[in-house]
């Protein structure tokens, strides 16, 4: 069990868009979804075009599930799981999120 | 050790070629030690786009000979070689290199020669031919050092001809003979009107001339004088007055050849002699020689099945031709002079629109005989269909000739032909091959194609080849789903509508109205490029952010590590030595990798998302402004140095330029625009490969549209000619906002065309004649655009709130160390993954 790691304020993420946060070393990209008021956290790594790219991905929902867009080869992984539509075999590391008070916190560890 | 026989071909041309290319499919093909002598420097080439060489394709474009054809087939090429004698007693053929060759069966495809008529002087240099791609270089040749040019004969090949010393910049002149253009395919009214058209396009035409002597000119190399005692001073002189085959090897070895030349030959394509067949141009048929490239592929088939020992004959061809002659559509339809005793006779002219057609019918009314079409050659398919399939005529046969009465369409469907039709001359492909090739899942031209080969010869083919496509799946209930993705039932161009109809302003609002789900990728960015082309609004706005792409995002390219690129605009490519050392400093002190990038500017790789405001901040101060590389929107003006340095320029080509470049810059498209200015047809300024392309001539300055360079080049159509200023601005405005209305996502002008029904005929409806009425509301929306321009750099430095995301890191000010370059040629580049991989153990152990 890993706690909860405070990283930014809610009005420093984009709606509709993405940001990048450094916790404890590691690059995570945050997504928020106005419409649902969800937010995401995936590892800010792109496997395929190798980059710390993806919090500036585009994002949306592919049959309803919640996605994001590689900017680099706009290959799609979904910001539930992190399984890539296009390679089963490719997955992002996703993170818990809450908000609290006005902040937004990870856990960095699985639960 | 070998029990093939020997096959020998002389001449390697289009037909001799097509020959080989049925033969290795063939039968016969196992049976045959092949051996071939091509007198020319090399392979076969086509022959029916030699023009082309003159708008860029090389000789390898042209070829028609795929690579390792003969050696993969076994085939003895002896190139460069001329066969010189044929032994008919010992079977053998002799090469002007020595080669004999002992043959069992002899092709002769030895084509034909340009006829020079033997005027005294014809000899005299710069005096020229169109036939071969070493006649071609050396009218570039010629052209380069004359002013004026003179086209002897004014047939088919003649106006060809013409219109390539046009466009070698040559003041051009056509002389004939006869008392009309194109006397062979055409009657006294075509004619007639097609002399019209092509002197308005400034060619001269001089007819019933008959030359009897070419010496020198006074102000021009030569002088040619005629028999009315006229003369005419031209610099270079091509004969294009009629072809003689090619006979005398055959003819010295004692074959029948025709009394006006021509080797004689049976419906088998068989000569005098049985074991020797001629086919193509050299080859007379029933008293005929056939000048086009299908009547002798069908020659060549017919040969390899006699060698396969299967029956098929050649029973003579149809001549009928459609093409287009310096833009102007002439087609010319089986019996085109009414020879055909009792023919009956419709004729319709237009003298505003400049349009001829003539129709020539059986006694009774309904049989098809022949047609002459001048300035609108739309129906010339529907019209060959009848008359080669004797398909019983409309009651009012007029009604296929005369402009339709109401909005009824008069064109013959795709479904009203038989099975047996022959869609395909070039191949002989028939309606049934082409049925039977869907019905086996081709459902694209290009699966077709590459199936059936039909339109993939003289191409002229291809629009009916697509509409018994059409007509075919329609049948077959198969619909296309044009949907642009899942968030939306709808088309690009329909959700401009909504767009513009119910002024909505944002992309929540349409999928709110129109849509539904969170969207993706596709759908937004699309609408984020409509909403930017119909309100213009700064992109960055908040409702607009999660539309753009991360390079809108960001205003620069992002590049393969996640740096990004900075492109500022360099009007027209013009760029002052100030402006370069400012460029120079910026990349020096941010250390960016520069490059001159292909649309004549500069681009400055290599910067972090961090830098980018503070290079922007320095190159705004110094007076440069976003050059868009990042955006579906107008790229580059490129120009060339044009009328104020170069000696040839006829108008100011650069100054035209970057004035078109502040015009349009910032106008979000379907996809990104490029345009190019040049200063005299030497076209140095490539604009006919770009989306708009101009050329200063005499008259003004040419339009030319929807030209594309990328993976896919297509040559621009050459839209409106000898334009003002004024005149031309307003055409662009209009072409350019059509194309944004109605173009589909991420489709560049060049496919928008090739998908426009109608074409570029439609396209000039709806610009220059206002078909639609739209052109008032096209230029006003180019207008609203214009007005509400921002240097979007510029607002964005100004607004700190957009400033706060071009950090790596929401929640830290470190960059990111994924980020790692290393040097090559003197500047930085990004490390690969062994260089990356080695610099982590260095730092591990440090
Ligand atoms: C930088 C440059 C190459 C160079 O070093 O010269 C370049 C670079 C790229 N080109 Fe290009 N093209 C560049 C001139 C061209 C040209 C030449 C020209 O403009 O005269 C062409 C052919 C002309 C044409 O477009 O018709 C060209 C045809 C393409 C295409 C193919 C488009 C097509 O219709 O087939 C793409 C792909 C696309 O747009 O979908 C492309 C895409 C790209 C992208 C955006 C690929 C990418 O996604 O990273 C490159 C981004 C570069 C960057 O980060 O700045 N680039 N590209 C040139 C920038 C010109 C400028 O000053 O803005
Ligand atoms: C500019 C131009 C435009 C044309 N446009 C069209 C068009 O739009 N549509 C159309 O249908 N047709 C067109 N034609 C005509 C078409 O090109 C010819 O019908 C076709 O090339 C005939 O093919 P062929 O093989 O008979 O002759 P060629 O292609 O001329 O081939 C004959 C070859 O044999 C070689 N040869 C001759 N004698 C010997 C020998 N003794 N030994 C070795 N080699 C020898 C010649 O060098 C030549 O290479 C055009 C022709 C030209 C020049
Ligand atoms: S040609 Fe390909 S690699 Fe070169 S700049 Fe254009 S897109 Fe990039
Ligand atoms: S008719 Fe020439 S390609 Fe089909």
């Amino acid at each position: 069990m890993s706690a909860w790691i405070d990283v930014c304020a809610v009005e420093d993420l984009q709606a509709d868009s993405g940001v990048c946060a450094l916790v404890a070393g590691q690059q995570i990209a945050l997504f928020y979804l106005s419409k649902t008021q969800q937010i995401f956290a995936v590892s800010n790594f792109d496997p395929i075009g190798k980059a710390n790219v993806l919090s500036r991905a585009m994002i949306g929902d592919l049959g309803g599930e919640p996605m994001l867009a590689s900017p680099l080869y706009k290959q799609h992984y979904s910001l539930k799981t992190g399984v890539c539509f296009e390679y089963a075999d490719i997955t992002l590391q996703t993170y818990p999120v809450r908000i609290d008070n006005n902040r937004v916190a990870i856990k960095l560890g699985a639960e | 050790m070998n029990s093939k026989q020997t096959l020998v071909v002389i001449g390697n041309g289009m037909v001799g070629q097509q020959f080989l290319a049925s033969l290795v499919n063939s039968a016969a093909y196992q049976h045959y030690q092949i051996v071939t002598f091509c007198e020319e420097p090399r392979p076969a080439y086509d022959r029916v786009h030699l023009s082309e060489y003159f708008a860029g394709k090389t000789a390898e474009d042209l070829s028609l000979v795929p690579a390792d054809f003969f050696a993969e087939h076994d085939i003895t090429l002896h190139l460069g070689d001329k066969a010189v004698a044929i032994d008919r007693e010992r079977k053998h053929v002799t090469s002007a290199q020595g080669h004999i060759i002992q043959y069992h069966k002899l092709v002769l495809a030895t084509g034909s020669f340009p006829f020079v008529p033997p005027v005294p002087g014809h000899d005299r240099p710069h005096c020229l031919v169109y036939r071969t791609i070493e006649d071609l270089d050396l009218i570039q040749a010629a052209a380069d050092v004359s002013k004026v040019g003179v086209v002897v004969g004014g047939g088919l090949l003649g106006l060809e001809a013409a219109k390539a010393l046009k466009d070698l910049g040559l003041q051009t002149h056509v002389v004939e003979f006869a008392p009309r253009l194109m006397a062979v395919q055409l009657d006294d009214g075509g004619g007639a009107m097609l002399r019209r058209k092509i002197e308005a396009l400034g060619v001269s035409v001089h007819l019933n001339k008959n030359t009897t002597l070419i010496d020198d000119g006074e102000h021009c190399r030569h002088k040619m004088n005629f028999a009315d005692g006229e003369a005419l001073e031209t610099d270079l002189i091509l004969f294009s007055a009629g072809i003689r085959p090619r006979d005398d090897i055959a003819r010295s070895c004692g074959l029948d050849v025709g009394p006006r030349g021509g080797i004689v030959i049976d419906n088998q394509c068989r000569t005098s002699d049985p074991d020797i067949y001629a086919i193509g141009e050299c080859a007379l048929w029933n008293g005929q020689i056939f000048g086009l490239v299908a009547p002798g592929y069908t020659m060549a088939r017919t040969v390899v099945a006699d060698l396969s020992a299967e029956t098929a004959s050649f029973t003579g061809a149809d001549m009928s031709t459609k093409l287009k002659l310096m833009g102007v559509d002439v087609a010319s339809i089986g019996d085109a002079h009414a020879k055909t005793p009792g023919a009956l006779v419709y004729t319709y002219q237009d003298g505003r629109a400049e349009i001829y057609k003539r129709l020539v019918v059986s006694p009774d009314n309904k049989q098809l005989y022949g047609a002459v079409l001048v300035g609108d050659a739309n129906g010339y398919s529907t019209l060959l269909q009848y008359c080669l399939n004797g398909i019983e005529l409309p009651e009012n046969p007029d009604s296929l000739i005369l402009p339709p009465r109401s909005d009824q369409s008069v064109g013959l469907g795709p479904d009203a032909l038989p099975d047996s039709a022959q869609i395909c001359s070039c191949y002989a492909v028939s309606k049934g091959d082409i049925c039977a090739a869907i019905a086996g899942g081709c459902c694209t031209v290009p699966a077709l194609k590459a199936e059936t080969q039909a339109a993939t010869g003289c191409g002229g083919c291809a629009a009916l080849l697509k509409s018994v496509l059409d007509c075919e799946l329609k049948k077959a209930g198969v619909e296309v789903n044009t949907d642009i993705c899942e968030h939306f039932p709808h088309t690009r161009q329909d959700l401009y509508n909504l767009i513009r109809v119910g002024q909505i302003k944002t992309f929540d609002e349409l999928l709110d109205k129109h849509g539904q789900g969170l969207g993706c990728e596709v759908c937004k960015q699309a609408v984020g490029s409509i909403l930017a082309s119909h309100w213009n609004d700064y992109i960055l706005e908040k409702p607009h952010i999660g539309l753009q792409d991360t390079n809108d995002t960001f205003l620069a390219n992002m590049q393969k590590d996640g740096t990004y690129s900075v492109v500022p605009r360099v009007t027209g490519g013009e760029i002052t030595p100030d402006g370069l050392i400012v460029l120079g400093q910026v990349a020096k002190k941010y250390g960016l990798y520069t490059k001159i990038t292909g649309g004549q500017r500069v681009d400055l790789f290599g910067a972090r998302v961090e830098q980018l405001p503070l290079i922007w901040k320095e190159l705004i101060d110094a007076g440069f402004e976003s050059g868009h590389a990042y955006g579906k929107s107008l790229r580059t003006v490129k120009s060339c140095v044009g009328s104020s340095w170069c000696r040839y320029g006829v108008d100011d080509s650069v100054g035209l330029a970057i004035e078109l470049e502040n015009r349009y810059k910032g106008l979000r498209a379907p996809h990104k625009i490029k345009f190019a200015v040049s200063g005299c047809t030497r076209e140095c300024a490539e604009a006919q490969s770009k989306d708009i392309g101009i050329i200063a001539t005499e008259g003004g300055w040419n339009l030319y549209v929807c030209g594309n360079g990328g993976m896919k080049p297509r040559h621009a159509d050459l839209f409106a000619t000898n334009l003002d200023k004024d005149t031309l601005i307003k055409l662009i405005d209009r072409v350019l906002f059509f194309y944004v209305r109605t173009a589909d996502r991420m489709q560049r002008t060049s496919v928008w065309m090739e998908n426009m029904e109608g074409g570029l005929d439609y396209l000039k409806s709806v610009v220059i004649d206002d078909k639609l009425g739209l052109c008032e509301d096209l230029e006003q929306q180019m207008q609203h655009v214009i007005a509400t321009y921002q240097c979007e750099w510029k607002t964005t430095l100004q607004d700190d709130s957009k400033l706060k995301r071009f950090r790596h890191f929401i929640n830290s000010d470190q960059a990111d160390d994924n980020i790692v370059f290393v040097e090559e040629r003197g500047q930085v580049r990004p490390a690969n993954e062994n260089e990356r991989r080695h610099f982590q153990l260095l730092e591990e152990v440090a």
